[in-house]
């Protein structure tokens, strides 16, 4: 059995990355280009690391689902990237960011990863200014910068409300000068089905052509994930409708441990459903929080009314109420809470009544009309055009949907899975967020490990392990051929007869994980859960209904695979979660709360990771990677 | 709550494969709610034909948010349908009115190929970027991002440009499918900062042979392109991309 070790550097932990880069093997010069690398996903931590080792020489092979890399999820991030520039001369450091990341992970993240991340965050703004990216910027041409997600300082860089596009094609754009110099081979629209091992080391994929419908093998002396989260097991979030955890889970079945599969952000300004035939919502960028003010009408009668009608002395700004020193400002999980529970108490507004104002009125007013359009004048616009109702005149609705998933697959500080030759980066590894990401900060650790972390740590790989070449034609990759078609043949097979669409029994998943494993869980409701997946996956295997062939584009096909994988992981997640006897960050269990109705973390007894080992009868078994806090004192959050 | 629903006739374009013929085919959509998306309402169809037994109408869709590029197709003649600054993920039906006819096609251009009914395929628009569309630098340690000033109008403008999601309308809508648009945003925002200076006349040179070698038309000034363009990025972006092209002509820095 593999040994949990985060191989974390000693020493101080200022000095742990820069130690650990010292240690470190190298590929030299001549040689890195006889060595491959795949990437899977080129998102911002699979097109950052994939442009950052063709251009120290390795031969990268790069995939993604999309028909063009630059389309991968993280092109949809809103609202900024935060670094510790200090350039407002606020009092920001690199220990700041990192107290602040650990605090709003609940301290359920690792010390040494967090502060690594601190310590890169400037680099990246360097690299990504040096790239062309238009960050926003003051009239003098200074970058500008804004407070986000409940930091007390103004470390967020933004470009417009859409950063994480312009990140995204930075780092996308940098990868394809690499293809022109031919040292990156790109791969789209391609499926990764499957992790080859050959002698328990990870020596390649099995790719589906998703417009052929070929299976195809490629071979490599070091694997790296960057295929994101798993926000999409509750069919409904903020992701993209392709968005899947199939590589990550099957790398899982492969050996590889999944870590707090439990740990899922459910973000407060999302735009609220508005029918059942939403396969998607909408994200408003918590940015908006800084000027916009949250409340509810105080007495259930005004909860129909036009919200102008309602005067200010009948309005509860409850964050403002309840957290006096954050106000709008408290972290995510904490607004996406408090906003739950004033619709369940019936103060919820909108058709559904699941939903809660967010007004710009008084911002509006404050600093004109001009100011706020120069913040967020895209998102006011979007928020427009998909509710017909303009943010400028009538406060908007928004209610919390799931966002980013802190678990993923574990890694150790080197961004190793439990799988020898693995990696695994960005949202697809548990690394950094604890039990909650703040504001900004995915980009921030996307770009993070694929520019600064994974082209050393995998070449270290490369170096001391002196791993030899391995055929496509070895026996490993026809056995895990087989095994990618024969599941192929299996879904197609029942697929003809089946008589429930994957959208269908998906969308049945998603309503259990909403209702059980979302933002306020009991042991109960995760046990009941847990049943009703089980029987879910049933009819999945027994009873969907899949159009079409196997050889050629075929949507559905996809969707079945994707689905199949998120009905094994979401039962892990709700095994996870209730096996977490306590409340931290995005995990809020009802039996574990204190009188004001806070979280209550139990330190004593959970303050550790919980990695999964996968079993094929379904009876997993975790692996604790104790949490050891040698410079952060375990406080409870408050944001009163 | 009760609302209004409402129908609306589709004629969709249904090719099976780039090698083979293509054909419109008829479909009703009814009991529609006005606030969806028209990839919403595709995916209504789409469950009945599936329950039917019939293969869905493909096409591609992803972030449903307006900023990934994906989803794309011609809406009554139109890319990206009639409302101005949309892509068709924010398209709702209620810009449609109950009883309308739709006629739905994949983008045409010669550089697209269909690959099945409203998918195409847009690898030349990424060929073109590889050519030039960057700014040469490595990863690795950098100057301080603040050294470099660059005034807000300068950044506003480079930003406007970098805007563009790569979506392929400027080509459909354009009669010599020329992708002028899309290459002459990334010139110009590399062009207008200090940080694309330095190679600019390679860029614009590889990016331009680039675009021919594609087989996408020139420009002619329609500025059907300007008009579709769901991030509404300005035409004068050719007219700096022409301005960049004379330049590295006549120049040979």
């Amino acid at each position: 059995m593999t040994k949990l070790d985060a191989r974390m550097p000693d020493g101080p932990l200022q000095q742990k990355w820069e130690q650990r880069l010292e240690e470190m093997k190298l590929v030299a010069p001549n040689n890195k280009k006889k060595h491959d690398v795949i990437v899977v996903g080129t998102g911002l931590a699979g097109a950052s690391a994939a442009a950052t080792m063709g251009e120290l020489g390795y031969s990268v092979k790069a995939f993604c689902i999309q028909d063009s890399p630059r389309r991968a999820h993280s092109i949809a991030a809103q609202g900024g990237i935060n670094a510790t520039k200090n350039y407002p001369n606020d009092g920001d450091s690199i220990w700041r960011l990192f107290y602040d990341t650990i605090k709003g992970g609940d301290f359920r993240s690792r010390e040494g990863n967090v502060y690594r991340l601190a310590q890169v965050s400037n680099h990246i703004i360097d690299q990504a200014v040096a790239q062309g990216v238009p960050f926003a910027r003051e009239y003098g041409g200074d970058l500008a910068n804004r407070s986000f997600g409940g930091a007390q300082v103004s470390r967020t860089f933004y470009a417009r409300g859409q950063t994480g596009q312009q990140l995204l094609l930075g780092a996308f754009q940098a990868m394809m000068r690499q293809v022109d110099r031919g040292k990156v081979k790109m791969y789209p629209r391609r499926e990764m089905l499957d992790l080859v091992l050959v002698d328990g080391v990870a020596r390649g994929i099995i790719t589906r052509n998703l417009v052929t419908g070929e299976m195809e093998r490629h071979a490599a002396d070091a694997v790296v994930l960057c295929t994101g989260g798993y926000g999409r097991t509750y069919f409904l979030s903020t992701n993209a409708f392709n968005s899947n955890a199939t590589a990550a889970w099957r790398c899982h079945k492969r050996g590889a441990y999944f870590a707090n599969p439990c740990y899922v952000q459910i973000h407060p300004t999302c735009i609220p459903q508005s029918g059942d035939y939403q396969s998607k919502l909408t994200l408003m960028s918590e940015s908006l929080r800084n000027d916009g003010r949250v409340w509810v009408p105080k007495d259930e009668a005004d909860v129909d009314k036009p919200p102008h009608q309602i005067p200010e002395s009948e309005r509860d700004y409850y964050l403002e109420r309840k957290y006096p020193a954050f106000g709008n400002l408290v972290p995510r999980d904490v607004a996406s809470r408090n906003a739950k529970y004033m619709c369940d108490k019936g103060l919820g507004v909108g058709a559904t009544g699941r939903a809660v104002y967010l007004d710009f009125r008084d911002a509006i007013e404050e600093q004109g009309r001009d100011v706020i359009e120069d913040k967020y004048g895209n998102l006011f616009h979007m928020y427009h055009k998909i509710t017909d109702e303009d943010p400028y005149e009538v406060p908007m609705r928004i209610y919390p949907a799931v966002h980013y998933t802190m678990g993923g697959l574990w890694v150790d500080y080197e961004l190793m899975s439990t799988i020898p030759g693995l990696f695994v980066a960005g949202e697809a590894n548990f690394s950094d967020h604890g039990a909650n990401r703040l504001g900004a900060s995915a980009l921030m650790q996307g770009l993070a490990d694929g520019y600064f972390v994974i082209p050393f740590t995998v070449g270290n790989f490369i170096a001391e392990y002196d791993v030899q070449k391995v055929s496509t034609d070895h026996k490993a990759f026809d056995a895990t051929e087989d095994d990618v078609q024969d599941q192929i043949e299996r879904m197609m097979s029942i697929g003809k007869e089946g008589s429930r669409t994957v959208i269908e029994i998906y969308r049945d998943l998603g309503k259990i994980m909403y209702d059980q494993v979302g933002m306020s869980r009991t042991k109960e409701g995760l046990e009941q859960a847990r049943e009703e997946i089980v029987g879910l996956r049933e009819e999945f295997w027994n009873d969907v209904k899949i159009p079409g062939r196997a050889d050629g584009y075929n949507k559905m096909l996809e969707l079945a695979g994707r689905l199949a994988d998120f009905l094994e992981l979401s039962e892990l997640m709700a095994i996870d979660a209730s096996e977490r006897d306590e409340s931290c960050g995005g995990h809020f269990r009802e039996e574990y709360q204190t009188d004001e109705g806070e979280a209550l973390r139990r330190d004593d007894e959970f303050c550790y990771v919980a990695a999964w080992e996968y079993d094929e009868d379904g009876d997993p078994k975790m692996h604790k990677e104790e949490l050891e806090f040698e410079n952060v004192e375990l406080s409870t959050r408050s944001y009163k | 709550m009760a609302q209004q629903t409402m129908t609306v006739h589709l004629k969709v374009w249904r090719q099976s494969g780039s090698d083979s013929q293509g054909r419109f085919e008829q479909y009703t959509a009814e009991d529609l709610n006005p606030h969806m998306s028209f990839l919403e309402m595709l995916d209504v169809v789409n469950e009945d034909l599936i329950h039917a037994g019939e293969d869905p109408i493909a096409f591609d869709s992803d972030c449903r948010e307006g900023i990934c590029g994906t989803c794309g197709f011609v809406i009554n003649g139109q890319a990206h349908g009639s409302e101005r600054g949309t892509t068709v993920c924010q398209l709702h039906m209620r810009s449609f009115n109950d009883g309308d006819t739709i006629v739905i096609e994949p983008w045409r251009a010669r550089s697209f190929p269909v690959i099945k009914d409203l998918v195409v395929d847009r690898d030349a628009f990424d060929r073109i970027i590889s050519a030039g569309g960057y700014v040469s630098v490595g990863t690795g340690p950098k100057p301080d991002a603040n050294s470099i000033k660059i005034g807000k109008d300068v950044s506003d403008k480079a930003f406007d440009s970098a805007a563009c999601i790569g979506c392929g309308a400027c080509v459909a809508a354009c009669p010599n499918a020329s992708a002028s648009l899309f290459t002459g945003a990334k010139i110009t925002q590399l062009a207008l900062l200090p940080q694309g200076k330095p190679e600019r006349t390679r860029r614009v040179q590889r990016m331009v042979h680039q675009m021919e070698d594609e087989g996408f038309g020139n420009c002619s000034n329609i500025g059907e392109c300007e008009a579709v363009c769901p991030k509404e990025i300005s035409i004068d972006n050719i007219a700096k991309m022409k301005r960049e092209y004379l330049r590295a002509m006549l120049s040979d820095t």
